[in-house]
Parts: structure tokens; sequence; C-alpha cells
């Protein structure tokens, strides 16, 4: 695969093309907004809870590049049913991952369709890209104290 | 304002097997991108340096280094004989004497040195020559809403400073600058106008004389951007009447960390300082200071020898090819750019239409594709352009986008290199599933 159907794999694409969680929802438990100031792509989260405490959604907006769009979409898809504790570890491993310069595989058990963005993290300029709206979603949490 | 500019007879274009004898004096351009050879179309942003350009810094680091304007020394004397030659040869680059050329560390520095340096004035700075400087409630410095944040961000400042109001010439759908508005923003309150003389993202060429004659006749400074045209037209400042210019050498072939600002000398000697220290100085008490006339008193600290010294050589190159032909080529480089890009569906170029005058360069909006993506698809097949907002937000958000991917050409730049930009953006639509 070349380096660049390797980057933009069809699940990103599709994810891009058809963002999960797109559209804020009222009802927020917390909320941040995170901006990339070397491109101006910029996104919204907003932390949905059920019942118990779990998440029970990620609503967001935002635009950017198809990395940012996708890698928020999926994350979207990602954290409903986690315990604040279950989703900040998935963060943690995705950092880990986007960090290591393509050398970390992702624990697709942790981070689900997420484990396609090693290959980004191959190009520095783009894991600002990919993590924007991670980075949010850990800000929001922190809020929630 | 009688400006007398000499009418240029037509130069004629440098020819393209020309730029393939020039290109051999740019190593880099040599260079493969995985497997590409090298397709550089970010020049707008940083230009690549010729051999003699680097030759030049590493000739006067082997044999002259020494500090200049400080010793008695042999070594430090000819240091200094050479690098007042180099502002003498910047100087005549741009038609102005050489105290009029003072050394910055780039264009975004000699802004700020002005902004600072009225800004010190209306504290009260300067003495009784710098109270026309002096600005404060009801005075109004105008900027347009095409700058690039280096000649907008300093000028906010120092109307928050000093409690001026900054007002804006709006730009029109065809990125020209509203002139009637300008006609009617600038006026009696007006102490300063800036801008550009080639927007960065739009290539649109600002009529320099026309806004000189409405900031004078209001009594008002004029600051020039000239970042994006010394390098690539001719640029006299004396003809274009302007009162201040601020360029930087690394997008004119020299090295980074060096940039001017020219300013009219009786301007300059009756500024204060904006950095203060040694060297710019005759006489220090404990409790106060007098300062050089210009260009030092602008100069304070260990000076920009070497790159002073290569940015010289960069102008020399620049003069042996010829500005007159290299902007014919770079213009007809841009309809090359602007014809293909137009030519192809789904993508569409911010600024002037076909037929009016651009700089060499495009910034294109691809319907459905980020600009990141853009730029990530050229990318993986050796094209370096530009995406982001190229340091110009407020313009981007005036024609509605966030972000856009920017081409760029310079005198090296080839027809095929514009072909191979244009080939790989047809596709790029195709790959990310955008073309319905
Ligand atoms: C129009 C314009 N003004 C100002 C600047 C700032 O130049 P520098 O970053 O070299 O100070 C640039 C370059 O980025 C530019 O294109």
């Amino acid at each position: 695969m070349s380096d660049l159907a390797d980057l933009y794999r069809d699940v990103v694409l599709d994810h891009a093309r058809t963002p999960h969680g797109f559209g804020l929802r009222d009802g927020a438990a917390a909320e941040s907004h995170q901006l990339n100031p070397t491109c101006g792509d910029e996104v919204t989260v907003r932390l949905h809870l059920g019942p118990e405490g779990a998440i029970e959604g990620i609503s967001w907006e935002g635009h950017g590049c198809a990395i940012s769009q996708s890698s928020a979409s999926i994350l979207a898809d990602l954290a409903p049913g986690d315990s604040p504790e279950q989703l900040r570890s998935r963060i943690a491993g995705f950092r880990a991952m986007m960090r290591s310069r393509g050398e970390v595989e992702g624990d697709e058990a942790l981070l689900g369709d997420a484990v396609v963005f090693q290959s980004a993290s191959r190009y520095v300029a783009r894991v600002k890209c990919a993590m924007l709206a991670w980075v949010a979603v850990e800000d929001a949490l922190l809020k929630l104290g | 304002m009688s400006s007398i500019a000499p009418t240029i007879a037509a130069a004629t274009a440098l020819e393209e097997s020309e730029v393939y004898r020039l290109r051999e004096d740019f190593p880099i351009l040599r260079e493969q991108m995985g497997g590409h050879p090298l397709v550089y179309l970010d020049s707008a942003a940083t230009a690549q340096r010729p051999v003699q350009v680097l030759d030049a810094e590493r000739e006067f680091l082997t044999h002259l280094n020494a500090a200049v304007h400080r010793g008695a020394h042999t070594l430090a004397a000819e240091a200094t004989e050479v690098f007042e030659q180099a502002r003498e040869t910047v100087a005549g680059f741009i038609g102005a004497r050489p105290d009029e050329v003072v050394w910055t560390s780039n264009a975004t520095e000699a802004l700020n040195l002005v902004a600072y340096a009225l800004s010190n004035a209306s504290a009260g700075r300067g003495g009784p020559e710098a109270d026309r400087f002096r600005l404060g409630p009801g005075d109004e410095i105008v900027a347009t809403e095409m700058e690039h944040h280096a000649n907008l961000i300093p000028w906010q400042e120092l109307a928050a400073r000093t409690g001026a109001t900054l007002r804006i010439i709006h730009l029109d759908d065809e990125g020209a600058l509203r002139l009637g508005e300008a006609a009617e923003v600038i006026g009696e309150r007006t102490r300063l106008v800036a801008f550009a003389h080639v927007s960065n993202v739009l290539g649109t060429v600002n009529p320099v004389e026309h806004l000189v004659s409405l900031a004078h006749a209001a009594g008002a400074l004029v600051v020039l951007d000239a970042c994006q045209s010394a390098p690539h037209r001719p640029l006299e400042v004396k003809a274009l009447g302007v009162d201040f210019a601020a360029f930087s050498g690394h997008k004119m072939l020299g090295p980074n960390g060096i940039g001017v600002l020219y300013g009219r000398a009786e301007l300059l000697n009756a500024l204060p300082p904006f950095l203060t220290g040694g060297s710019m100085i005759t006489t220090v008490t404990l409790e106060r200071a007098e300062f050089l006339p210009a260009p030092q008193r602008f100069e304070a600290g260990t000076q920009k020898v070497s790159q002073a010294i290569a940015l010289a050589e960069a102008v020399r190159y620049l003069q042996r090819v010829g500005l007159e032909r290299i902007e014919a080529r770079e213009s007809q480089l841009a309809v090359r750019l602007h014809s293909g890009v137009a030519s192809l569906p789904g993508i569409r170029v911010l600024g002037p239409g076909l037929g009016v005058e651009r700089a060499g360069l495009v910034s294109v909006v691809v319907d459905g594709v980020h600009a990141h993506d853009v730029g990530q698809y050229l990318d993986d097949a050796g094209i370096a352009v530009r995406v982001g907002h190229h340091c110009a937000q407020p313009l981007h958000r005036r024609y509605g986008v966030t972000a856009t991917t920017r081409a760029s050409t310079y005198l090296y730049t080839t027809e095929a290199e514009v072909d191979a930009f244009l080939e790989r953006l047809a596709g790029v639509r195709g790959f990310f599933g955008a073309a319905s």
C-alpha cells in the first residue's frame, strides 16, 4: 500500500465524509473547545453522562482535515458506555501511539478503528490533527472533576 | 506627489532554458522527496538559496569575521567595511540611501520597530523632534483586511497602547482593496497607513502610489510591507513615495535572521529608538543616554553580520538576473497556474480574476477537501506547497474559509513544475471522493 493510501484508509475517508456524533447536543456535563493554531482547525466536544455516571455519548462540532474529522468521529463511536476512567485510558493509549512516529502499534481492543492513525503518527505535522478531538475530550473529562 | 517612475520597456521574461541554467545554482532543487524530484512551490514562505549566497557567508566567516563597529584591529575594520558595503548594496537595490537601511531580524521585526518607535514617541520619548509622531485618542491608524499578521498585530497593539483607533480598508470579492472605502477611511485623523505591496495569499498587487497619495494628502505616514514584492519585482521606494518599507532576506535568496527596514532618513533620525543597548549610543551616564543617528540608532547589540553580507550577495544575484525579467517570468507562471487551476472543476482560486495582474502565486480552495489533505496529497508526489491560513486569518475569514492551499513561484520555477502541480491537483478530489 502506498504511504498515502495507508494514511487515508477507507475507514478514515468514510468517517470524514459522514462523521458520527456530529452536531452539538444539549444537556452536556462538560464541554471543551480546542484549536490548532497552525492550521486553524477547531473542535468543540460535549460529554454527555448516563445515570450511572458513565459516558452516554460525545457530541461534537468542528472543521478540519480528514484526519481530524475522522478521529473525532471514531472517538465518538468508542466512548459510549465507558467510565470516565476507561475513556482516559483510551486517550492515554492513543497518545502513546500518536507520539511514537509509527513505532507503537495501537491496541485494537482499546482503540478500535483509531488504530488506523498509527500511519498518521509518522507525519509529525499530522499528529496534532489526529489528537485534536482527543485532547478536547481529555480536557472535558478534567472539567467533570 | 509627482513620482516619475521610469517607464520600463516591457522586459523580456526569463526563458525556460535560462531557468534551467539558474537551477544549477540551487543544490536543494536536485533533492528527491520520497522517490520524486522535489517540486518546490513554497517560495512565498521562504526561498531557496544559490551557492553564491551560501559561499558568500562562508567566505566572510572564513576570512573576515570580527565584531563590526567595535574594534580597532585590522580584521574588525575590514569586517565593518564589508558590512557597510552590504548596506550600500541593499540600499541601491531599493533606490534608497545607505543610512536609510536598518538591519533587522526579519520583516516582522522591522514592522514592530516602527510601531515601537512610534509607541515610545507617544510615551514622550524622543524630545521635541518626536512630537509629530505622538499618537493618542482621536488619532487613527489604517491597515487593511489583506494583511499578513506581521503588518496587522503591531498596529493593533500600537493602537491599544496609545489610545489611537485602528481602522481597516476592506477587500472586495476579487481580492482588491476597496479604494472608495480607502478614500473615506483615510482622512484628517489618519496618522499612519500600513499595507502590503503584494498580498501573500491573493497575489494582488496594490496600487501603492494611489494609497500613498491618499495618505500623504492626509498628512499620514505610509508603511509598506514589501515582503512579497522586493524578491520578485523592482522596488523603488523613492519613486513609490513610501515613508517606511519592510522585507525579509529569506524570501529573496538570502539567509534567515536578516531583514530590512527602509525609512526616510529625516524620519528615522527624528524617531526614538526601539531596542536600546550597545552600539547605538554616543554618551551614556548612569542616568541617561544619547543616541547615534540612523541607522545605528536602531541597531542595538551585536549585528547579523554574515547574514547581511550574504543578503547583499543575494541582491547581486537578483540584479544580475534582472528584477524586470523575473517579474515578467513570474507573471507568465501566474497565468499558467491560474488558468490551469481555473480549468479544474470544484477548485477555485482566491484573488484577482484572470487578466488582472497577479504575483506568481495562487491560493486555492478545493470543494470537499481540506487544505491540509490537499497538501498531503501533493506532498506525496514531492510537491511542496503551503497549507493553512498563511498568517492571514482575517483575509481567509473574509472569503469564508479557514485554510487554503498556496502554490508560489520564483525565478527558479519551471513550467514543468507548474504543470506537475496542476496535474496532481486535478486528481485530488477524486482521491478523497469529493468529485461527484
Ligand atoms: C506579506 C508578508 N508580510 C510579512 C511577512 C513576515 O515575514 P517574516 O516572517 O520573515 O518576518 C511575510 C512572510 O511570511 C509576508 O508574506
